[in-house]
């Protein structure tokens, strides 16, 4: 027991794999989402219909863009690809981890919020107030969330505000059920109920008291929900209710380029494999903290 | 069994419905505002408008309103969709055994695949082939039923043309089969030819649906297994001398199965939840892609029936898995508690 606690949590956080791989797929995101204008080589909204579909440097189809370079020495070149308007797909790929890295973080964050507190009071109070809440969560369960998701959207509008509110309106139940829980749990136990006996107030006890005690369980639901965040977001894309075409998506790319898949796979590959890397990164990331923060898990 | 409980448990689905009811009508008529300036034609006079409102009871209170609209909820009387001038409760009835047939033949696509996994994994444990199974299990529960619709459409859209990505049955054969529970009717029938067309056109969006819930279940039922294993009955059977093969499957695997077939089924619903999309993704012609249709082309009257029938499917799935851990589990059946 002494030993273990010798090791500190930042030293077996950093020996975990998932952690390292998940946390450096995520700390790539980052970067590309602060830094989306520099990185990106192009603007992605830029067309250039006399260079539509090239294929990707790698993809074996570079002669066009070759015999492109040969005409014109000054175009810009596609390292992976352009779209059917002659987009540089880079730069849209680049512009896409900044949607979807605003959307994960702000939905996520503010489904946690709700969730959390409403988990927290329901756990905490029990009785009438957990009953109500409880049967909202139930209510709320019955739904596809994916279907609710469209239909709120479709209902309320479509821009960046919007799809994060629906994806926050749908989510929080997530957060809410696993914080009821454990704060069941936690009230139950001595320190809760000597803090009750101190006098301290309800909020008090809540904020200071057990939600600290619930927060290793909440970062790992945080960096879940994001990855849950980003699909949801290209789901809602691809069916052409996402954020107004201004800005880029890997969603919008993907509905895009589906229309295109026998013609130039690259532009339906490539975002997919951007939100496959993310899901996988963020997961990872999720599983490997809870596993090194969570007691129970450890033991 | 335990006939109060269940009571119990069929009368907390009430409020829930209500619950349901009243979320889809809030959803439907006050988010957006005025609906009758959605249907009205151009060109309408103000009496036109009127009338309409009188027609759709919008001219009264909003709690009469969700009093009239509960009551023709309640019979069915969703009115005529906007989109497709038919009758909205024909469209689901003709839609939603399409989603039925693809949701369960995933969801036995799912069990038999985390099935295997989750005995073989739990069988090898400790040897590469378990270590391998398990990440792999971790890998693909990490990718969501979209991404997986999304991979096979490349692969077998375009890198490796095998399978059928659109459409529910060969078009040549879609005269023959009909509607409704097609793959049911000509399993009973004999109509092999319908019946593998069917299934082959169901391969790609059903295994998409299913890959995330098999690694789920695979993942359950290894843990439930080992700690089976790990129990004195099983030590005793290995005693006994049962052989390893019978031990893993006619000792441990019965009482490993409680959890994991709790799990698959919860694990369904939202397995039917993905068939919203996936079935846009395959143009498959069940209830999903009547939704996305139907929110597509605003269609208010379209869009409140599917979702309410999501919603009833949802509560019925989760009142029968209650209902069906109860009699796998002898410590809950019988007895008063």
């Amino acid at each position: 027991m002494a030993e273990r606690q010798s090791v500190s949590t930042a030293e077996r956080l950093l020996r975990d794999p998932r952690v390292l791989i998940g946390g450096a797929i995520c700390a790539l995101l980052l970067i590309l989402a602060l830094f989306a204008g520099w990185i990106a080589p192009l603007d992605p909204e830029d067309q250039d219909l006399g260079a539509s579909f090239e294929a990707p440097l790698l993809w074996g189809g570079s002669d066009a863009a070759t015999a492109d370079a040969a005409i014109d020495p000054d175009a810009p070149r596609h390292w992976l690809g352009s779209d059917n308007l002659g987009r540089d797909v880079l730069s849209r790929l680049v512009h896409g981890a900044r949607t979807a890295v605003i959307v994960a973080t702000v939905s996520a964050l503010l489904a946690g919020v709700v969730g959390t507190l409403l988990g927290l009071l329901a756990g905490y109070f029990g009785g009438r107030v957990d009953a109500l809440i409880s049967r909202i969560v139930d209510v709320w369960m019955s739904f596809p969330p994916v279907l609710l998701a469209i239909v709120l959207v479709s209902l309320i509008g479509t821009g960046l505000t919007s799809v994060i509110a629906a994806i926050v309106i749908v989510d929080w139940t997530r957060f809410c059920r696993v914080v009821r829980a454990e704060a069941q749990a936690q009230t139950a136990l001595d320190y809760v109920t000597s803090a009750r006996m101190l006098g301290l107030p309800a909020r008090r006890i809540l904020l200071s008291e057990i939600l600290p005690n619930v927060a290793p369980l909440l970062i790992t639901l945080v960096t879940l929900e994001m990855g849950i965040a980003i699909v949801v977001e290209a789901m809602l894309s691809f069916v052409g209710l996402s954020v107004a075409s201004g800005a880029t998506t890997w969603g919008g790319m993907i509905g895009e380029g589906r229309l295109y898949i026998n013609q130039a796979p690259w532009l339906m590959l490539l975002p997919m494999l951007a939100m496959i890397v993310s899901v996988l990164g963020l997961n990872a990331l999720g599983d490997g903290l809870r596993r090194q923060l969570d007691p129970v898990v450890r033991r | 069994m335990n006939a109060r409980y269940f009571l119990r448990r069929l009368l907390l689905a009430v409020p829930t419905l209500f619950g349901v009811a009243l979320v889809v009508f809030v959803l439907i008529r006050v988010v957006p505002g005025d609906p009758v300036a959605m249907m009205i034609p151009p060109g309408a006079t103000p009496e036109d408008i009127a009338r309409l409102r009188a027609f759709y009871g919008l001219d009264k209170s909003i709690p009469m309103q969700f009093w009239l609209w509960l009551q023709a909820a309640l019979t069915g009387e969703f009115g005529t969709s906007i989109t497709y001038k038919q009758d909205v409760m024909d469209l689901i009835a003709e839609r939603l055994p399409v989603t039925l047939e693809l949701g369960i033949v995933a969801m036995l696509v799912a069990c038999l695949l985390g099935g295997a996994a989750g005995i073989v994994s739990a069988a090898r444990q400790g040897r590469w082939l378990s270590t391998l199974i398990d990440n792999l299990a971790a890998v693909v529960q990490a990718i969501p039923d979209f991404l997986w619709g999304l991979i096979f459409i490349l692969l077998f859209g375009v890198a490796l043309p095998w399978l059928p990505i659109s459409g529910r049955i060969d078009t040549a054969l879609s005269e023959q089969a009909g509607g409704g529970f097609v793959l049911l009717s000509s399993l009973l029938h004999g109509r092999w030819q319908i019946v593998g067309s069917d299934l082959l056109y169901m391969i790609a969006p059903a295994l998409a649906l299913a890959l995330p819930v098999a690694a789920m279940i695979a993942r359950v039922l290894k843990a439930s297994m080992q700690e089976a294993l790990a129990s004195d009955y099983v030590r005793l059977a290995r005693l006994k001398g049962l052989s390893g093969v019978r031990v893993l499957l006619s000792e441990a695997l019965p009482n490993a199965l409680i959890p994991a077939v709790s799990l698959s089924a919860v694990q369904f619903a939202f397995l039917l939840g993905g068939t919203v999309l996936v079935e846009k993704l395959f143009s498959y012609p069940g209830l999903g892609n009547l939704a996305i249709s139907a929110v597509v082309g605003r269609d208010l009257p379209l869009i409140q029936a599917v979702v309410l029938t999501f919603a009833v499917l949802f509560i019925a799935i989760n009142l029968a898995v209650d209902v069906l851990v109860l009699l796998l589990n002898p410590r809950l059946r019988g007895g008063s508690h």
